[in-house]
């Protein structure tokens, strides 16, 4: 009967421990409550056509690249989060699993240039998006974002934040696989 | 010549108020939907600001936005259906009554059932005690009944 009188205390110490084991969670980078799922995964990828970076008298878009596996890195030079991960973009361009497209936002075209000739160029192809209309499309709300679609132009994954290689090991790689196998078995093609 | 100080100082104090709406519309109807939209749509960018207060460069962005789908006959549902297509539920500051946010709308009403329940419980159980101390003084609930006070 004087049990009872625990219950405040149990439910108590319950939500003190849901508390300690999120911030634990939270410290070690598995759990961010800023992070925002976004509504694209599983939906085909927003399209656009805009002028190339490397040379804006052509064009880059989406359906250049339907048909393979690509990423879709969405920078800007006024980033720093973008300075961090570019090493990162230069040796996942070296190690040529998929093609990065990049999607330059809000920015200038000469300091893009001035970027991609200086700190080196790990896209396959950069878009122009001068007034961040591009990437309201795509849902950003803070670059560097990541996204990965499949061969059938779907979204499978957004990373959002400065990429690294572990992030890239573990999330992006496994992805790649598993839709090229999932394309592969679509088409009765074998798994490249 | 205190007055008239006081008079320019006032006055000055209401510029704020012009410079705010630069952002107005001819037409007062829509002006009224413009502001009760952004005031209800979360800047993304700066998690805790909607985008009418907001100054990140995105809140700007999506005002924008905005403010062109009204000018361009859209409906307030239709704006709403493109800011959640992008960016999910969270850009609203009132969500979707859906089975995934059942819990969030009804855990208040819950809370107060529950509480006025114990409540009920717990008062009623006082007066019973109460009663029976004062027929029976001499009875064994009196331990008990001090217990739970």
């Amino acid at each position: 009967m004087k049990l009872r009188f625990l219950i405040p205390a149990a439910v108590f110490a319950a939500l003190i421990a849901t508390f300690g084991v999120m911030l634990h969670r939270s410290e070690r980078g598995e759990y961010n409550p800023t992070i925002v799922q976004s509504p694209l995964l599983g939906k085909p990828a927003p399209a656009f056509r805009l002028p190339s970076v490397d040379d804006p008298t052509t064009f880059v878009s989406t359906t250049d690249f339907l048909g393979q596996v690509y990423v879709l890195n969405v920078w800007g030079t006024w980033c720093v989060g973008c300075r961090q991960e570019h090493g990162a973009l230069l040796e996942i361009a070296r190690q040529g699993l998929v093609p990065i497209v990049g999607l330059d936002t809000k920015d200038e075209l000469a300091d893009a240039q001035r970027w991609l000739s200086t700190l080196g160029n790990p896209y396959a192809a950069t878009a122009w998006d001068a007034d961040g209309r591009a990437a309201i499309d795509w849902g950003v709300y803070g670059a560097p974002e990541t996204f990965l679609i499949d061969a059938s132009g779907i979204v499978v994954y957004k990373y959002i934040g400065p990429i690294h290689m572990q992030a890239w090991e573990k999330e992006f790689v496994p992805r790649i696989h598993e839709a090229r196998n999932r394309q592969g078995t679509a088409t009765g093609n074998p798994a490249s | 010549m205190k007055r008239v100080v006081l008079a320019v100082l006032l006055a000055l104090m209401s510029i704020p108020a012009i410079a705010i709406d630069s952002e107005s519309f001819d037409d007062p109807v829509l002006h009224a939907r413009y502001r009760k939209l952004t005031q209800e749509l979360r800047c993304l960018q700066c998690q805790n600001e909607n985008i009418h207060d907001s100054n990140a460069t995105l809140a700007v962005d999506l005002r924008r936005e905005v403010r062109a789908m009204l000018l361009a006959g859209k409906t307030d549902e239709e704006i709403i259906r493109f800011l959640t297509d992008r960016y999910g539920d969270f850009v609203l500051y009132r969500p979707p009554f859906v089975a995934r946010t059942i819990v969030l709308w009804l855990a208040p009403g819950l809370a107060l059932l529950g509480g006025l329940a114990a409540v009920v419980v717990v008062v009623r159980r006082r007066a019973t005690q109460s009663f029976d101390d004062a027929t029976d003084p001499a009875s064994s609930n009196t331990a008990a009944g001090a217990d739970s006070q």
